[in-house]
Parts: structure tokens; C-alpha cells; sequence
């Protein structure tokens, strides 16, 4: 064999090798989900292998678990109310941070990133000592603004990303027009931005809705989240209510933002016909 | 002739502009304008991050009476106490090797996943990206106990090894420092891979082309090329990697046990088991200083915008 076939036959090799890791690793990573999806039908009375039988048991059992209904719907809210206020301003500091020259803005955007890289242990001690400090119960507004606070530097990185691609002179034809502020905001921007919008809201709504460790510290006495509730009935055991439960939520969580990037895309192709080209800055 | 009327235009724009600014009094990028728009998150950094650490600083010093009870007697007490009872740095130690070891891991076992989808030529690449995706949408605390199913006495692994005759006994491979990597690795590798793909697509790959044209084999076009461009992605995800597996505190409390606990469990137990705040505030600090510092060097070599990619930028 000469040098170059060899050389080429080593350059497969490492190809094929690099296809083997990929497989593995994606193998890794749905494993377990697709193991947990299938107990979940499981007809044993015990959360594991092997599989006795097909049964939707556990989803009726689930149904009627009060505990579990009611943290569903704590963390529905709180992650309805997190995305929504959340996105609104996290837009409007990403419009101001990429438009506008101000003093302290580079101090201002490293800040914004900060909740996402500080662990959430610390996060949650330090409003836990703050509040203490100055004598406050935990309140389920506590709880809310501490979501917010999660989930700004996501929705800020998003809108940013996307607002730099908008031609600023769009809204500055619409200014020197006569577009008030808001308007020009309103009519031209925000549409542009609604790829960003909708990505962020639906981020936000998954890192609240998912939110488990500064959870444990933020919740007012007695109140489960979802991920809180999940917690305290892992302590007790796995059983096969848990990998309903798991099931239906992997189903909420991905259903969700699957559908939701569908619609967007549908959306933005309809749009495409008669947009005047974007040039990129 | 165009030239003219460009310029006719540009002045009858520039003027209408400064309507805008005669009519509100306001410049049309006003930094006080930006200061408005910036204010709601301005104030919820200041009152739920700033100030929280602060104050958590300051309570370190305060003093610890009894469960739930601290004066604000100054004193060095609780430093003193993490810098001489081994327990606290032993602690911390651990919590280092286990997230250093994962983050390596990470490095390793993301990277082929990352250059696979890069250079494939499979038509759906989305869908490999998208399936990468999905992991951020499931929930963490599901995606963690979802290993039992895995690992557990009655679980895929062993129930088809007692199946087939192997061993007669489960193997216990849950609730150990390994099962705690395993879970971690499972979390973390997403982030790893994307940030090293992000890097990826960043490359030029005429200079790739140019490094095969000029007598490059391919394992030489990679060790030469493509793998030094791709650092600064693979730095930012072992970092991010190694902040949050240092950080966490569900997948020890799920996938290992009590001896497997991390530095966060250990600010859990001492804050809400032991109601000891004073003490729950200085391992905080602790840990933030000491992930800081890691940060910080990494910044001081690449700078912070490989980490805006890797988030989501």
C-alpha cells in the first residue's frame, strides 16, 4: 500500500470512529428518557424492569394525586407569568444595549449574563440572607422575580443576537415620518424581532417551569413546584407514578416549543414573498 | 445627477431627524432614554443579585448563636473555622476533582458529536442540532432520575444481566461518586457540544482547503487548523462545564450517596438543615469566589464573547 492510501485509509478510520462516538453519545443522552417513557406503561407494581404488561394505570392514579395537580399547576403560573414578563423586559434592555451608546454599558451587558454562570446555590442563599436581613417573609412574588431574574440573561442573549441583524434604518424611516417612539418600536422593530420574542418567551417558560435548586430556596412555606414535588417524592422511591408523571411532562416541556417553532416557521415562510431583502451589517 | 439627489435626500432626512429631537427635547439615542429602557432589569440585578451577594459577604462576619439565630456581633469565626476544620476544604476538593473530571470528560466525549455534525454531509442536520436541543426542554430533575431506570437494582443494565445469566446479583452502580459523574456528564454534554459546534461553524473552511492544497493530509489539516480554531469553543465549554457541575446540587442528591455530596449540598444542609446562616453564607461566598476565580482567568485569556455564544447569542 503506498503512503497516500494508507494515510487515506487512516482518514476513514478516524471518520468512522468520530460516527461511532456521535452514535454513543446520542445514545447516551436518550437512553434513560426513552427507558423512563416506556416504565411509564409499565403494569408492575414497582418503578422498574421488567415489563409486565401494558397498563395507563399510573396515568389514572396520577390524575387523581391532588399533591401533584396542584404543583402542575404553581409552576404553570409561575412560568406563564416568568415568560411574559421576562420577555417584555429583556427586549427592551437588548434593544437598549444594541441601539444605544451609554456609559456602563459593557459593566451592564457582562451583569446581564451573570445569573446565567453564577450557580443557582448561591443564588438562592443570597436572596434567602438578604430577605432575612431585612426581616421579609418568602413570598410567591419572591419566587416569581427570582425566575425572572434566571431567565433574563437567555432572553436578552436572544433578542440581542437577533436585533444586531436589524437594519436600524428601518426604524429611523419610520421616525423621520412622523412614528412616534413607541410606535416605530411597535410597528417596525418588533415584528422584525418576533423570531427572538417567541424563542425567548418559550425559554424562559421551560427554565422556570424546570427550575429546581433555587426553587428549594425561594419557595414560600408549603408551596411545590413541579420540580420541588418530583423531589420529595424521589425520596420516598421511584415508582412507576414518577415515570408517568416524568412522561407527561417530557410531553408539555418538548410538545410546547416543537409546536411553537413550527408555527414560527410556517409563519416566517408565508411572510418571506414581498420582504424587501435584509442586508446583513 | 444621483449624486445630488442622494445628498438632497440625506438633508432632507438629517432634517426631519432633528424634528425628532426639537419636538421632545431628547436626542435621537439619548443615553437617558437607554437608561429608562434598561431600568427594569437594571433594578431586579441590583436587588436580587448585587446586593444579596453583598450582603451575603457582610453576613460572614456576623455571628452564629443558635439554629436560626445570628447577631451581628462581628467576628472572623466562620472563616476561621472553613480555613482549619479539613471537613470544609475537603469539601471543596472534592467538588473540584468531581467537576474538573467532568468537564474533561465533556471535553472529550463532545467534541466527535460536535465535529460530526460540522463536517457531515447528512442532508438533516437540523435534526441532529434540534436533537441536541431537546435535552434543555426536559427537565433537569426528570433527566436525572431518569438514570435509576438505567442504573438501578431494577434497572435496564442489571435486569438484563441477571436475564441472561451474567451475575446473580445486581451490581450497585447507583448512588456512588461515579453514578454523580454519569448524571453530570448527561446535563453538561449538550452545552459542551453546541459551544464547540458554534466554534466550529465560525471557521473559514477555505483555509482548510487551502491546508489540504498545499500537501495537508486530513489528520494534519486537523491537528494544524481546524483543531487550534476550535479552542477557544472547547475552552468555553470545559468552563461552563466545570462552573455548573461544581455548582450543582440536585443530581449528588439524586444519583449519589450521603458522602457523595457536593460543596452545594453542603450549602443546602447548613443553611435549611442547620439553620447556621452566618456559616451557609461563607461557604456561598467560598464557592463563588472560587468559581469567580476560574472564570476570571478564562476571560483574561478569551474573553467573555465565546461564553455569549455558547449561551445562546
Amino acid at each position: 500500500m503506498t503512503k497516500a492510501a494508507r494515510r487515506k485509509e487512516e482518514g476513514r478510520w478516524a471518520w468512522r470512529l468520530t460516527g461511532f462516538v456521535t452514535l454513543c453519545v446520542y445514545i447516551f443522552m436518550f437512553a434513560p428518557i426513552v427507558a423512563t417513557v416506556i416504565l411509564s406503561f409499565n403494569a408492575s407494581m414497582f418503578g422498574g424492569f421488567p415489563m409486565t404488561g401494558f397498563s395507563l394505570q399510573w396515568y389514572a392514579k396520577l390524575m387523581n394525586n391532588d399533591a401533584v395537580l396542584t404543583a402542575f399547576r404553581t409552576s404553570l403560573w409561575i412560568a406563564l407569568v416568568t415568560a411574559a414578563v421576562t420577555t417584555a423586559i429583556g427586549v427592551v434592555t437588548a434593544f437598549a444595549l444594541v441601539r444605544f451608546e451609554f456609559r456602563g454599558k459593557q459593566a451592564l451587558s457582562t451583569l446581564v449574563i451573570l445569573p446565567a454562570l453564577v450557580p443557582e446555590t448561591i443564588l438562592g442563599v443570597g436572596l434567602l440572607v438578604l430577605i432575612k436581613a431585612v426581616d421579609q417573609p418568602r413570598t410567591m412574588l419572591l419566587l416569581v422575580l427570582g425566575h425572572i431574574l434566571l431567565a433574563v440573561p437567555y432572553v436578552v442573549l436572544i433578542a440581542q443576537a437577533r436585533m444586531v441583524g436589524i437594519r436600524r434604518v428601518y426604524e429611523e424611516a419610520a421616525l423621520s415620518l412622523g412614528a412616534s417612539r413607541f410606535s416605530s418600536f411597535r410597528e417596525i422593530t418588533l415584528p422584525l424581532l418576533i423570531p427572538a420574542v417567541v424563542g425567548g418567551a418559550l425559554l424562559a417558560f421551560t427554565i422556570s417551569f424546570d427550575n429546581t435548586s433555587a426553587s428549594l430556596f425561594w419557595r414560600p412555606a408549603g408551596v411545590e413546584t413541579m420540580p420541588t414535588q418530583i423531589l420529595s417524592m424521589l425520596k420516598i422511591s421511584i415508582s412507576p407514578e414518577i415515570n408517568a408523571l416524568g412522561t407527561v411532562m417530557i410531553l408539555v416541556t418538548v410538545g410546547i416549543p416543537l409546536i411553537g417553532g413550527l408555527i414560527l416557521q410556517s409563519l416566517t415562510k408565508l411572510k418571506r414573498r414581498g420582504e424587501p431583502k435584509e442586508e446583513v451589517r | 445627477m444621483k449624486q445630488s439627489s442622494l445628498r438632497e435626500h440625506k438633508r432632507l432626512e438629517e432634517g426631519a431627524l432633528l424634528r425628532v429631537r426639537m419636538n421632545n427635547r431628547w436626542t435621537l439615542y439619548d443615553p437617558r432614554l437607554a437608561w429608562m429602557l434598561v431600568a427594569p432589569v437594571l433594578l431586579l440585578l441590583i436587588f436580587f443579585l448585587v446586593l444579596p451577594i453583598a450582603v451575603m459577604a457582610a453576613y460572614t462576619f456576623f455571628t452564629f448563636v443558635t439554629a436560626g439565630v445570628e447577631t451581628s456581633a462581628l467576628t472572623a469565626a466562620n472563616w476561621q473555622e472553613f480555613f482549619t476544620d479539613s471537613y470544609y476544604s475537603g469539601f471543596l476538593l472534592k467538588t473540584l476533582r468531581v467537576g474538573a473530571i467532568t468537564a474533561l470528560l465533556c471535553g472529550v466525549l463532545g467534541y466527535f458529536p460536535a465535529y460530526f455534525i460540522w463536517a457531515t454531509s447528512f442532508r438533516h442536520k437540523w435534526l441532529l442540532l434540534l436533537l441536541l436541543i431537546v435535552p434543555f426542554w426536559i427537565s433537569f430533575t426528570i433527566r436525572t432520575f431518569s438514570w435509576i431506570n438505567i442504573l438501578g437494582e431494577q434497572g435496564v443494565i442489571n435486569v438484563a444481566l441477571l436475564r441472561m445469566g451474567i451475575i446473580s446479583e445486581p451490581l450497585p452502580m447507583l448512588y456512588n461518586e461515579g453514578a454523580v459523574i454519569l448524571g453530570l456528564l448527561h446535563f453538561l454534554l449538550p452545552y459542551m457540544i453546541l459551544n464547540v459546534y458554534v466554534s466550529l461553524e465560525g471557521i473559514d473552511r477555505t483555509l482548510i482547503a487551502a491546508a489540504r492544497s498545499m500537501g495537508c493530509t486530513s489528520a494534519q489539516a486537523f491537528r494544524e487548523v481546524t483543531l487550534p480554531l476550535s479552542l477557544p469553543g472547547l475552552a468555553a465549554g470545559l468552563l461552563l462545564c466545570f462552573v455548573l457541575a461544581a455548582g450543582s446540587y440536585v443530581t449528588p442528591q439524586l444519583l449519589g450517596s450521603g458522602r457523595d455530596a457536593l460543596f452545594g449540598n453542603l450549602i443546602y444542609d447548613t443553611i435549611m438543615g442547620e439553620l447556621n446562616w452566618p456559616m451557609g453564607a461563607t461557604l456561598s461566598i467560598v464557592l463563588f469566589l472560587v468559581l469567580g476565580f476560574f472564570a476570571a482567568i478564562y476571560t483574561r485569556y478569551m474573553g467573555m464573547s465565546q461564553i455569549v455564544k455558547g449561551l445562546g447569542g
